[in-house]
């Protein structure tokens, strides 16, 4: 049977992270599953967690008014979801919904933001680590922005 | 790799419209079948010819059907201006001059025994088309093959069918993401080089094919090299705005090189330095 533990140190986003850290983080972590359709944050609520997603596909959503809901991305297997809870005023910005059954692995960010606190090499991995997925986010989004499939003339 | 043209390269021959299928709301295939007498003409996957609406103009356009038929030649064309409108208007038995084919194509002879990464963004999945057609037509002469693929949204992907009908080949993945989705959308959502993290890649070993828009090119060589591909494995293919196909006008310059002619499918490491320029 697979422990906490191992999931959390075979999971993409922790790859290389010392057992040590590991297990400090295994008492924050729940095993989580969301059937599809369920939304998983909603934006504007206390952003006091984040998920490792084992399998299926999580929908980010932007409300936009006069519109129905704007699909800006897509996370699966391997990915994280959820960087709020790292930063004041620890609210989402989005919502995500399961686009397909999801599972994933729960972090509570108020018990992870405790320990980076007590331990700060702790602290600058998990910073790292987002850092990275921000960078990789935000030039994403600047290629979206772009909007290179449409003609200008 | 060679310049393939007909004899007379100024002069159309004669085709007629067999079929026009619409891709998206504003983009279609036609299918064009040379007039009684002709042999009609095979091409290199990546070549374009020069259609000549009668009465409105010549336009290059990429072929995108079966490198292998000889009688049929296949276009498909985004309506953006008075000429391409008019070209995707025609009706079936219509007559378009054919001149062509022009330039040089994908290194698909040379690239044998190689994974083959192709990826497309928008309507440039179109020139890309008949390569993936000779891969799979030949697959045991070729490794992996990937196929990323990225569109403005769900409306505007082409060839739906084949790309449903490609996933179930053998060793071949493709992932298909748009850059916006509706609740109805069921696939991935994002722009197309967030696909580089769920394709399994042998950097090694492979070779990226890549045309779209040059914006989205600039990024997906970055993360190609990101991900180990060598920069003289990388393939881009380019459009400007070609007259005469041979070279002779100049109207398709890019830096030292004539888009129609010693294009439009270039090594990357030859055109890096001009697709890192303003306005070019």
């Amino acid at each position: 049977m697979e422990t906490l533990e191992r999931i959390i140190a075979e999971h993409p986003f922790f790859t290389g992270l010392d057992h040590d850290f590991i297990a400090l983080m295994v008492g924050c972590a729940s095993n989580v599953h969301f059937k599809a359709g369920t939304y998983i944050l909603k934006e504007g609520d206390p952003a006091n967690t984040f998920y490792l997603i084992r399998g299926g596909r999580v929908a980010v959503e932007v409300v936009a008014p006069q519109h129905k809901p704007i699909i800006v991305s897509t996370l699966s297997v391997g990915e994280i979801l959820g960087w709020s809870w790292l930063l004041p005023p620890f609210q989402w910005k989005f919502h995500a919904r399961a686009a397909e059954d999801t599972r994933a692995i729960a972090l509570d960010g108020k018990c992870l933001r405790t320990k980076c606190e007590e331990n700060h090499d702790l602290g600058y991995e998990i910073l790292k680590r987002f850092a990275q997925i921000m960078e990789q986010r935000l030039e994403a989004t600047r290629l979206q922005l772009l909007d290179v499939y449409v003609v200008r003339r | 790799m060679t310049i393939t043209t007909t004899t007379e390269p100024m002069v159309s021959q004669p085709y007629r419209v067999r079929a026009v299928s619409k891709e998206t709301p504003d983009t279609f295939t036609l299918s064009l079948t040379p007039n009684a007498g002709s042999n009609g003409t095979t091409f290199q996957p990546g070549q374009f010819s020069m259609l000549w609406v009668f009465g409105v103009g010549e336009l290059p356009i990429s072929i995108s059907g079966q490198p292998w038929q000889r009688d049929r030649l296949m276009y498909t064309v985004r309506s953006v201006g008075q000429a391409t409108h008019a070209l995707v208007s025609q009706t079936v038995g219509s007559g378009i001059g054919v001149r062509g084919p022009f330039g040089a194509g994908w290194p698909i002879e040379a690239v044998r025994g190689h994974d083959v990464i192709v990826v497309a963004g928008g309507i440039g999945l179109a020139p890309l088309r008949p390569a993936i057609y000779h891969i799979l037509r030949n697959r045991k002469q070729y490794g992996r093959l990937v196929v990323l693929y990225g569109s403005r949204s769900p409306r505007d992907l082409l060839y739906r069918k084949e790309l449903a009908s490609w996933v179930r080949q053998p060793d071949t993945q493709v992932l298909v993401t748009v850059d916006y989705g509706g609740l109805s959308w069921r696939g991935h959502v994002g722009v197309v080089t967030t696909l580089f993290k769920y394709a399994r890649l042998q950097p090694a070993r492979s070779v990226a094919m890549v045309c779209g828009p040059e914006i989205m090119m600039r990024f997906v060589t970055r993360e190609l090299e990101i991900h180990g591909l060598k920069r003289e494995d990388i393939y881009l293919s380019m459009e400007r705005n070609m007259r005469c196909a041979v070279g002779f006008c100049g109207h398709c310059q890019y830096g030292p090189y004539f888009i129609c002619k010693d294009g439009p499918v270039f090594p990357y490491e030859n055109i890096r330095t001009q697709l890192e320029k303003y306005e070019l």
